[in-house]
C-alpha cells in the first residue's frame, strides 16, 4: 500500500486562514478537507438589534479587500426593503466605486497572489528584482484603483460616503478628470496584464461545472441584476434562498453551498466572462480575441486556471467602463430623504471574487431583526474541493513539495477570501 | 545596518489593516529594501520563524487558539504593535460582547456544540503592548511614520488629541453644531484627518477614545439632540465599547 499526504497548514497568499489536508491511498483519495480555520466573527448575529443606518459601515468590515461590495449589497438590500429607487447619478457613482475596487482587487490577485506561483517566486516582493517593470506596473494599477475608491468613497479600505439613497459628499470634478487621464494611461497597463496572465503556463485541466453570475440588461453586471447560470438558472435576488442553500458534508468543516437539485458551482471572473462576455467593452472583447488567437483559449472555458485571464480581461473592461461613466456624469447635489418602513430586502452584486448575497429583515423603527449574508468565497469552497478532487490524480507522480504547490495553486487561483467566508464555519476545527 | 525583521500576524479581522501595508504602493519596494519582511502570510509563501524586531498584530482575540498565538508572538517580538482598532480595543467584532454569547451564536449556527468563541478583546487584554496604531483601518500615514521613527530610534508621534482638533484645522463645518448630527469626534482619537466630518458625515468613533475624553458630557449632548438611550449606547459600543472611556458614555445614561 502506498500512501501519500498533501498538507498545507496555513495557506499563504490568500486572504484569511485556511488549511488543506489530503490523504491518498493507492492512488485513491481517501480524505480531502479544505478547512477554513478563520475564527467566526458572528456578523449576522450582532447585526441584529443595530440600526439600518449602521449596516453598510459594519458589513464593510467583513472584508478589507472588498468592503465596497459588502456596502453596496447592504445598501441595495435596505433600499429594497424601504422601496427606495436611487437616482442614476447615485447608481453611476456606486458603479465607479465597485469598478475601482475590481481594479484594486484584480491587480492584487493577478500580480501579488497568483503570478508568483507560475513565475517561480515566493512573493511579489521577491519578483521585484527580476521583474522590476512588471511589479511597477502592478503597483501603479493598484494605486489607481485605490485612488479612485478614495476619491468617491473618502478612503480606499472601508470607504465612508456611500449611504442609503445617495452619498454624503460628491467627488471633486477636477480630481475626477485628473483620474480620468490616469485611466486613459492605464488602458495599456491593463492590456499588458492580459498578456501576462495569458503567458502563464497553466495546467491543461478542464472540469465542467455550473457557473453562476449576476446578469444585467444594461451592462456587464457589477452593481445589480438577476442571478443566472450556465445550467439555466435565472432568478431575482429575492428568490435566491429558494435555489441556493448550504449543507454540512462530513468530514469537511466548512459548509457547502449548492444549487437545489444540482450541486457545487463556481462564481467569480471566469463565471462572469463565460456568461456575460458579450457585454464586455470593445477593448476587453479585443483582448479576449487576442488571447484566443495567441493561446487558443476560448470562452466559455471550464478550465478554472483561465480565471486569471478572465480577471485580467475584466481589468481592461473596468478601466474602459470607469472612463465611460466619468464622461457621462454631470454631478449635482441631490437631497437625501426617505421613509423607514418595516420589511424585507434582498440584493445580489458582483464582488471582485463573484456573487455576493445580502438580505435583511427590518422593523418599523429601522432596527435589524435578521441578516443573511453569503460571500463569494462561501459560494466557492465546495467547488474548490471538487476541483481538487479532480485535479489531485494528475499530480500524484510529482514529488510531495511540487504536488503541494500545485494544489495550493488550485485554491489561490480562486482568489479566496476566507475572512469573508468564516461565518460559514460550522464546527470547531481540530488542527494537528 | 542590518535590516530589522518585521512580522505581521492576523487574528480575528477583515485583513484590511494588513492590506493597508500592501496599499503603501509608492513606498512598498523602498520599505522592502530597508526592512526584512520575514513573516507576512497574506503576501508571502516563505515565512521565517522568529525572533522578530517588530511584530504587528491585526485583529481581535476571540478564541483560545488566538491567545496562544498572540503569546507566542509576544515572546518572538522585541516590539509588539496593535495594528488597527480590532487589535487595540476588540473593534467591530466586540459588538457582540454585550449580548449573551450563545444568543449571538445561535443566530448564525444551528449546532453550537462545536463553536468555541470568547468575547472579543484587544490584544492588551492578554499581553503587554508597546504601541497602538488606531483606526479601522489603520492610517497609512501613521503607519509609515511609525516605521520611520522606529528605524531612526525616535519616539513615534501618535496623536493624543480628538478628531475635533483635525476638523477645526481642516476648517470643516461642524456636523454636530450645524447639522445636529450625533458626532463621536469630540471623544475619538485624531489621525484620520477628520475623514468623515470633512465629507458631511458624523464621526463614527472608529479610532477609539482620545486621551482624557469627556464621554459623559457627549452622551448628555446626544440626549439633548433627541437620541434615545439605545441609539446612544450603539454609538459607544461599536469599535471600542470595551474601553473604560467609552463605557463611561454608556454608564452616563
Amino acid at each position: 500500500m502506498t500512501e501519500k499526504r498533501i498538507h498545507v497548514d496555513y495557506m499563504a497568499r490568500v486572504e484569511g486562514e485556511a488549511s488543506l489536508n489530503v490523504r491518498v491511498v493507492d492512488g485513491e483519495i481517501k480524505e480531502l478537507v479544505l478547512d477554513v480555520f478563520e475564527p467566526p466573527r458572528f456578523f449576522q448575529g450582532f447585526l441584529v438589534g443595530r440600526s439600518y443606518e449602521e449596516v453598510p459601515e459594519i458589513v464593510s468590515r467583513i472584508c478589507g479587500i472588498c468592503p465596497v461590495s459588502h456596502q453596496l449589497a447592504a445598501i441595495q438590500a435596505i433600499e429594497d426593503a424601504f422601496g427606495i429607487e436611487p437616482s442614476e447619478q447615485t447608481k453611476d457613482l456606486r458603479r465607479l466605486l465597485a469598478l475601482s475596487q475590481w481594479i484594486q482587487s484584480h491587480t492584487l490577485h493577478v500580480y501579488f497572489l497568483a503570478a508568483p506561483d507560475f513565475l517561480g517566486y515566493e512573493s511579489v516582493l521577491a519578483m521585484a528584482e527580476d521583474y522590476g517593470p512588471v511589479v511597477e506596473r502592478a503597483l501603479k494599477l493598484k494605486r489607481l484603483g485605490n485612488d479612485l475608491t478614495a476619491l468617491i468613497g473618502g478612503r480606499e479600505v472601508h470607504p465612508v460616503t456611500a449611504v442609503i439613497k445617495g452619498f454624503t459628499s460628491l467627488p471633486d470634478e477636477g480630481e475626477l478628470l485628473a483620474i480620468r487621464e490616469r485611466l486613459e494611461e492605464a488602458r495599456k497597463d491593463a492590456q499588458a496584464t492580459v498578456t501576462l496572465a495569458a503567458s502563464l503556463e497553466v495546467p491543461d485541466f478542464e472540469r465542467p461545472c455550473e457557473h453562476i453570475a449576476v446578469r444585467s440588461s444594461e451592462e456587464y453586471a457589477i452593481y445589480d441584476g438577476r442571478v443566472v447560470s450556465t445550467e439555466g438558472l435565472d432568478i431575482a435576488a429575492w428568490d435566491y434562498r429558494n435555489h441556493i442553500r448550504e449543507r454540512h458534508v462530513p468530514p469537511a468543516h466548512a459548509l457547502h453551498s449548492y444549487v437545489v437539485g444540482r450541486g457545487s458551482f463556481l462564481v467569480g471572473p471566469l463565471a462572469r466572462v463565460n456568461l456575460n462576455r458579450e457585454q464586455l467593452s470593445d477593448n476587453a472583447k479585443a483582448a479576449l480575441e487576442k488571447v484566443r488567437k495567441a493561446k487558443g483559449v476560448e470562452f466559455p472555458s471550464f478550465n478554472p486556471f483561465h480565471g486569471a485571464i478572465a480577471r485580467a480581461v475584466e481589468l481592461v473592461h473596468a478601466v474602459d467602463e470607469c472612463i465611460k461613466i466619468i464622461d457621462r456624469l454631470e454631478l449635482v447635489e441631490e437631497p437625501i430623504s426617505y421613509q423607514i418602513k418595516a420589511g424585507e430586502g434582498f440584493a445580489v452584486t458582483e464582488a471582485p471574487r463573484g456573487l455576493l448575497y445580502h438580505s435583511y429583515r427590518i422593523n418599523d423603527q429601522g432596527i435589524i431583526e435578521e441578516a443573511d449574508i453569503v460571500s463569494p468565497t462561501a459560494h466557492n469552497v465546495y467547488n474548490m474541493e471538487e476541483d481538487l478532487r479532480a485535479f489531485i490524480p494528475t499530480v500524484l507522480d510529482l514529488p510531495d513539495d511540487e504536488a503541494t504547490l500545485k494544489c495550493e495553486t488550485v485554491i489561490r487561483n480562486y482568489d479566496p477570501c476566507f475572512s469573508c467566508s468564516a461565518h460559514f464555519l460550522k464546527m470547531r476545527i481540530e488542527r494537528e | 545596518m542590518t535590516q530589522p525583521k518585521i512580522a505581521i500576524f492576523k487574528l480575528s479581522s477583515c485583513a484590511g489593516c494588513q492590506l493597508e501595508v500592501l496599499n503603501l504602493e509608492p513606498y512598498l519596494l523602498q520599505l522592502a529594501g530597508v526592512l526584512d519582511i520575514s513573516y507576512f502570510v497574506m503576501a508571502k509563501r516563505d515565512n521565517a520563524p522568529g525572533p522578530y524586531d517588530i511584530g504587528f498584530v491585526e485583529g481581535a482575540v476571540t478564541c483560545g487558539e488566538e491567545i496562544a498565538k498572540l503569546k507566542r508572538a509576544r515572546k518572538d517580538c522585541k516590539v509588539l504593535v496593535a495594528l488597527g482598532s480590532c487589535a487595540c480595543y476588540g473593534g467591530i467584532p466586540s459588538m457582540k460582547n454585550w449580548e449573551p454569547q450563545r444568543e449571538v451564536e445561535k443566530r448564525v449556527y444551528e449546532d453550537l456544540s462545536a463553536i468555541e468563541s470568547t468575547k472579543a478583546f484587544g490584544i492588551d487584554q492578554y499581553v503587554p503592548v508597546d504601541a497602538y496604531l488606531k483606526g479601522c483601518p489603520v492610517s497609512k500615514e501613521e503607519l509609515v511614520n511609525f516605521i520611520k521613527s522606529t528605524l531612526l530610534g525616535m519616539r513615534p508621534y501618535l496623536r493624543p488629541h480628538s478628531v475635533c482638533v483635525e476638523c477645526k484645522l481642516g476648517e470643516n463645518v461642524c456636523v454636530f453644531l450645524s447639522h445636529r448630527e450625533p458626532c463621536m469626534g469630540p471623544v475619538t482619537t485624531a489621525g484620520c484627518g477628520a475623514l468623515c466630518p470633512a465629507r458631511g458625515k458624523a464621526c463614527d468613533g472608529c479610532r477609539g477614545p482620545a486621551n482624557d475624553p469627556n464621554p459623559v458630557s457627549l452622551a448628555e449632548a446626544f440626549k439633548e439632540l433627541g437620541l434615545h438611550r439605545p441609539d446612544i449606547i450603539r454609538r459607544f459600543r461599536k469599535y471600542a465599547g470595551a474601553t473604560l472611556e467609552f463605557e463611561k458614555g454608556v454608564e452616563a445614561l
